[in-house]
């Protein structure tokens, strides 16, 4: 009972952090990085609330889809085209999103903060035998793999690795450098979309001005964790997401926040994290021209 | 290297033309803060437009709240004080290259610190302010050091490991305020610091005090440092090429650790200005509400004053400005405070991209430069011209 409930909590736990690594995994090896992604997990999850409400949960993955895909496409236009800094525009994507959700809470349903989304609204679960399980862990592990064939089975995969690691070659051998570079960023912006729209309409079923919780963050500490290679990712999601999902149990288990107080059990993902992250980063090895601007000679 | 906002590093040559295009960088820079600033403006307005609100009302109100009468310019520089210190702890690592988007957790440990020294160690007066600023920037610092240390021994990114560190603080936080240091006769905030580390008010009822100078002094001596010590030096060629630094000799590992160093301090005394240098509360709340998320809006403050120390400041102020702003237009049109975030980001994402404003530039000066051509053929930056 206890093990599957973890284990049900762990998988849950997984999929923001998974899918959003995932879709920015691709995107850094395009060469784009996104540390706005905790701004589009926010941004998407509201819209899919709104979404939801208006036209059930199917509606509400799309919207929150789209939202992410759009803040991506700003954020690739910024990037590739305008040739910015990626970390100013991916801060200024995450400040842009608190405050438009803090707003569009209050606008929304007149309340400061909080939004409990109906039960009906959200994403229905699959039977199995741990206990209702969500369908996105499925989805999430089929995207980490389809996105593994796409960068390493596939003529465009080819071109992508190439602009990440050599813009100027891959350009002399005739690859659209930009196009490619935005493709990147605009999938890296639509996945953390569904991840968003996951959040709110499904996982925690509310909508808050924090509702990421920093899991954006950790979503790129996964993609360290994997060396760019989306089935790792689902590994690091599931070793952060255990102990998400073991804070999460333990916080609402008064057995243990009277031993443990509950703030440290909130602490406990974070500071995982950080261990992980610690202990296996000197390895990774990131394409040579990620996040840096192109400019042809 | 993607561009860095480095150019004032010509301040160092000497002569008159080199002053000259420092003056014309500024100038360019300045023009591009405005014009973001001002989209920045437009879209908010924009925005409450669609949802219906009084724009104009409530713009009137952002004007008055900021700079209507002496106790509105007041709560504006008490708003600015912190975020001078949280901007600076960004933007000094901006400037070494580095990214600490922990400004918010090093000010939280600042805080507490500032609580526990403020509130139990009976000294003199002024011994004892310093003590408080003492024991909040070595917290700040212990906060920022250990992600530097990760990223020089371990190659840790410091997004990655500011952000934990962040959250590990909010969550110490909470516990200690509600466990620790909590005011058996008021529930909602710790114990308050004792009256001899509490700054005056500047204006009677207003909210500015003296911490409105040590984080202007602040800002001036890491200005001082950044371009007038060798130390400085090295942190600035840091940022701009990394590989340069270390053909020179300098270590990367000193630097890096000794930049953050100075950031967290400086977020670390953010935090103790919010609790000894802001009436009437002298106390952390319990639900860190005092702190809100200041250490975050550095980030904003630092990128819109380009890192510089002294467009910290301006920029600060524009941030405060907005702050107490922010109050007035949710009291005059209803506009929710958090309409002054969306301001920011808008700003910030317009910032990213400095060659759209040059591109604009160029078009402005390429249509002004066909209008006059009759009158002058020189080229605008000939020498008879000037």
């Amino acid at each position: 009972m206890l093990f599957s409930s973890l284990l049900l909590g762990a998988l849950h736990a997984m999929v923001p952090l998974t899918m959003t690594a995932t879709g920015e995994i691709l995107s850094e090896r395009a060469g784009v990085v996104n540390i706005g992604l905790e701004g589009i997990l926010l941004l998407s999850a509201f819209g899919a609330v709104v979404g939801a409400e208006a036209g059930g949960p199917l509606a509400g993955l799309v919207v929150g889809l789209g939202v992410g895909a759009i803040l991506g496409l700003i954020h690739g236009v910024i990037a590739v085209y305008f040739r910015g800094d990626q970390i100013i525009s991916g801060v200024g994507i995450n400040i842009l999103a608190l405050g438009l959700v803090a707003i569009g809470i209050v606008w929304q349903w007149g309340v400061a903060g909080f939004h409990q989304v109906d039960r009906a609204l959200r994403i229905p679960h699959l039977v199995t035998p741990l206990g209702s399980m969500s369908p996105m862990v499925i989805v999430t592990v089929l995207l980490a793999a389809l996105t593994y064939y796409l960068i390493h089975h596939t003529n465009l995969g080819l071109q992508i690795q190439a602009v990440g690691e050599n813009p100027a070659a891959a350009d002399a051998a005739g690859v659209r450098v930009e196009r490619v570079r935005l493709f990147g960023a605009v999938y890296a912006g639509a996945l953390a979309g569904l991840a968003g729209a996951y959040l709110s309409i499904d996982w925690l079923a509310t909508i808050t001005r924090n509702l990421p919780a920093g899991r954006g963050f950790i979503a790129l500490a996964t993609v360290v964790f994997s060396r760019l290679n989306p089935f790792l990712a689902v590994v690091g999601g599931l070793i952060f997401g255990f102990f998400d999902g073991l804070g999460l149990l333990a916080s609402t288990s008064r057995e243990i926040t009277q031993v443990v107080p509950y703030q440290f059990i909130q602490m406990l993902p974070y500071v995982v994290t950080l261990l992980v992250v610690t202990g296996v980063i000197g390895r990774a090895r990131f394409p040579a021209a990620s996040g840096q601007p192109y400019r042809r000679e | 290297m993607d561009p860095r906002p480095g150019d004032d590093q010509a301040a160092e040559s000497s002569g008159a033309a080199d002053r000259r295009r420092v003056v014309r960088d500024a100038a360019g820079t300045a023009g591009q803060v405005l014009l973001a600033a001002a989209l920045g403006l437009i879209i908010g307005a924009v925005l409450m437009e669609i949802a219906g609100y009084d724009w104009t009302r409530a713009y009137q109100g952002l004007w008055l709240g900021a700079f209507g009468d002496p106790w509105s310019v007041a709560d504006t520089l008490a708003s600015a004080t912190p975020l001078i210190l949280t901007g600076l702890a960004f933007g000094l690592c901006f400037r070494a290259g580095y990214f600490n988007i922990g400004g918010q957790g090093q000010m939280t440990v600042g805080a507490l610190a500032a609580v526990v020294v403020g509130a139990y160690i009976p000294v003199p007066t002024p011994v004892a302010v310093f003590l408080v600023l003492l024991a909040a920037g070595a917290a700040g610092a212990v906060w920022s050091l250990t992600p530097a240390f990760l990223k020089a021994t371990r190659g840790v990114h410091e997004v990655i490991s500011t952000i934990m560190f962040n959250w590990i603080a909010f969550y110490l936080a909470l516990y200690l305020a509600f466990y620790s240091l909590n005011d058996p006769q008021s529930a909602e905030r710790t114990v308050r610091v004792l009256p001899g580390v509490r700054l005056a008010p500047l204006l009677a009822g207003a909210d500015a005090t003296a911490a409105i100078f040590i984080a202007a002094g602040i800002a001036l001596a890491l200005y001082w440092l950044l371009w007038h010590t060798p130390w400085g030096y090295e942190m600035r060629v840091a940022g701009l090429n990394p590989s340069a630094l270390r053909y020179a000799g300098a270590s990367p590992v000193w630097t890096i650790n000794w930049t953050f160093m100075l950031a967290g301090m400086a977020a670390g005394i953010a935090g103790a200005t919010q609790i000894i240098g802001r009436p009437p509360t002298y106390a952390l709340y319990g639900d860190l509400s005092n702190l809100g998320d200041l250490g975050f809006d550095g980030i904003a403050v630092a990128l819109i004053g380009r890192n510089h120390p002294i467009g910290i400041i301006a920029s600060a102020v524009f941030f405060g400005a907005l702050g107490s702003g922010a109050r007035m237009m949710q009291i005059m049109a209803g506009v929710p405070l958090d309409m002054v975030r969306i301001v920011h980001g808008v700003i910030i994402i317009a910032l990213a991209a400095p060659e759209v404003w040059s591109i604009i530039a160029k078009s402005l000066v390429r249509r002004r430069a066909a209008r006059t051509e009759p009158v002058s053929a020189q080229a605008p930056n000939s020498p008879a011209r000037r």
